[in-house]
């Protein structure tokens, strides 16, 4: 049980161990029941949202990660997969769904559009990428990336949650009472968004 | 599978002071169209629609085209022996065009193109609406208002479609310039920088 990480003498440890006695640190069991229960928010934006739907079917089964439960609602989900274009129009709404998300929340931005608005970049219509407006943890490229890729970015994400502390400077964002999780949704303007990004930390 | 030029015929039988008249097309697919004057164009579409011999009962596609003015070259005349004649140069007054695909259920044929032009791409941007003839051309002559700013008169509902309602401009005009990459993305390298430091 070497993974346990905490300060307790590491023979000691494997001894309780083989009779039946674990012990660990609260941040390792909390992470590890995080890590292993990711609701992602049920929506999809285009064509990568059909690939989202794949990876969660018999075939590719979320379900071996523990992130098949899709939920209707933002209050219930732990992560965004923002799957597909983003359109001008939509980004709003994509931002106030994320606002309406409980702490802790990730964000998946999957597929080139996402990530920067891929073939549709030059376009008068379409976000130069999500992470204008929200934080992104993971990035998933490609136009659209197969199952495994978004399987894979999952257990990035889930390595991301494991390593996360519960205290300490450098603890997250949903361990911080202080840290703010302001995210300006954005108004429609003559010819943008406005503002055209968010200035987060 | 009757021909542009036969409906065209057809049409200027019944109403013989309609302005209606033949685009052939010559490239492989040989796609002929009818360009229709505005004026006419609810009598001809209601013609299309309810001729027996037509019955071209539904519209499957509504778009728009933009026509920039542009010089056209028309081939020299018939020159002299040994003098070369410059090709003619004339301006050619910009529109915009609505483009409507036609298709018949009941008898089975089309597609027929029918085609509207407005007088300039300025002020002069009106055309009717053929909704009230094809109800399924409403949500793309919004579509069409909304990204070339053609106005339809006669639209019940005639807002954009696609862009919100703040959105000024029309997108698909071939002058619309989108708001340039550097303005999205200094402030946000800023921000990152800021962050950084
Ligand atoms: S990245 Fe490609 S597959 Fe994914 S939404 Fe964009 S265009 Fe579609």
């Amino acid at each position: 049980m070497g993974r346990m990480n905490c300060s307790m003498d590491q023979e000691l440890q494997n001894e309780l161990s083989n009779r039946g006695v674990h012990v660990t640190s609260l941040e390792w069991i909390y992470n590890w029941g995080r890590s292993n229960s990711i609701w992602p928010m049920q929506f999809g934006l285009a064509c990568c949202a059909i690939e989202m739907i794949a990876t969660t079917m018999a075939r590719y089964d979320l379900a071996r990660f523990g992130a098949e439960v899709y939920r209707p609602s933002p209050r219930q989900a732990d992560l965004m997969i923002v799957a597909g274009t983003v359109t001008k129009k939509m980004a709003p709404l994509v931002v106030r769904l994320y606002n309406q998300m409980a702490e802790p929340k990730y964000v998946i931005a999957m597929g080139a559009c996402a990530i920067s608005g891929g073939p549709f970049r030059d376009g008068y219509n379409v976000l130069k990428g999500i992470d204008l407006y929200i934080p992104v943890d993971v990035y998933i490229p490609g136009c659209p990336p197969r199952p495994e890729a978004l399987l894979d970015g999952i257990m990035k994400l889930q390595k991301k949650i494991r390593e996360q502390k519960l205290l300490g400077p450098d603890r997250p964002r949903h361990a911080d009472r202080e840290a703010s999780c302001d995210y300006p949704v954005p108004d429609y303007g003559p010819n943008d968004l406005i503002p055209t990004c968010n200035a987060y930390t | 599978m009757i021909s542009a030029e036969q409906i065209r015929e057809h049409v200027l039988h019944a109403r013989p002071d309609a302005g209606l008249e033949l685009i052939s097309n010559l490239c492989p697919s040989c796609q002929d169209s009818l360009l229709v004057a505005a004026e006419d164009a609810v009598e001809v579409a209601r013609l299309l629609r309810d001729d027996p011999e037509l019955r071209l009962d539904y519209c499957s596609n509504v778009t728009g085209v933009d026509w920039p003015e542009r010089p056209v070259r028309t081939p020299p005349g018939s020159a002299p022996a040994g003098q070369r004649m410059r090709a003619e140069v004339a301006a050619r007054p910009g529109c915009f065009e609505v483009v409507y695909h036609l298709f018949s259920m009941s008898l089975k044929h089309g597609p027929v193109v029918l085609r509207m032009r407005t007088e300039n791409r300025s002020d002069r941007v009106r055309l009717p609406s053929l909704t009230p003839i094809w109800h399924s051309a409403e949500f793309q002559e919004r579509e069409v208002f909304d990204l070339y700013g053609i106005r339809f008169d006669g639209h019940p509902d005639l807002r954009r479609l696609l862009m919100w309602e703040e959105f000024e401009g029309h997108p698909m005009r071939k002058d619309y310039l989108p708001p340039a990459e550097d303005d999205v993305r200094e402030p946000f390298a800023a921000a990152r920088n800021r962050m950084v430091q």
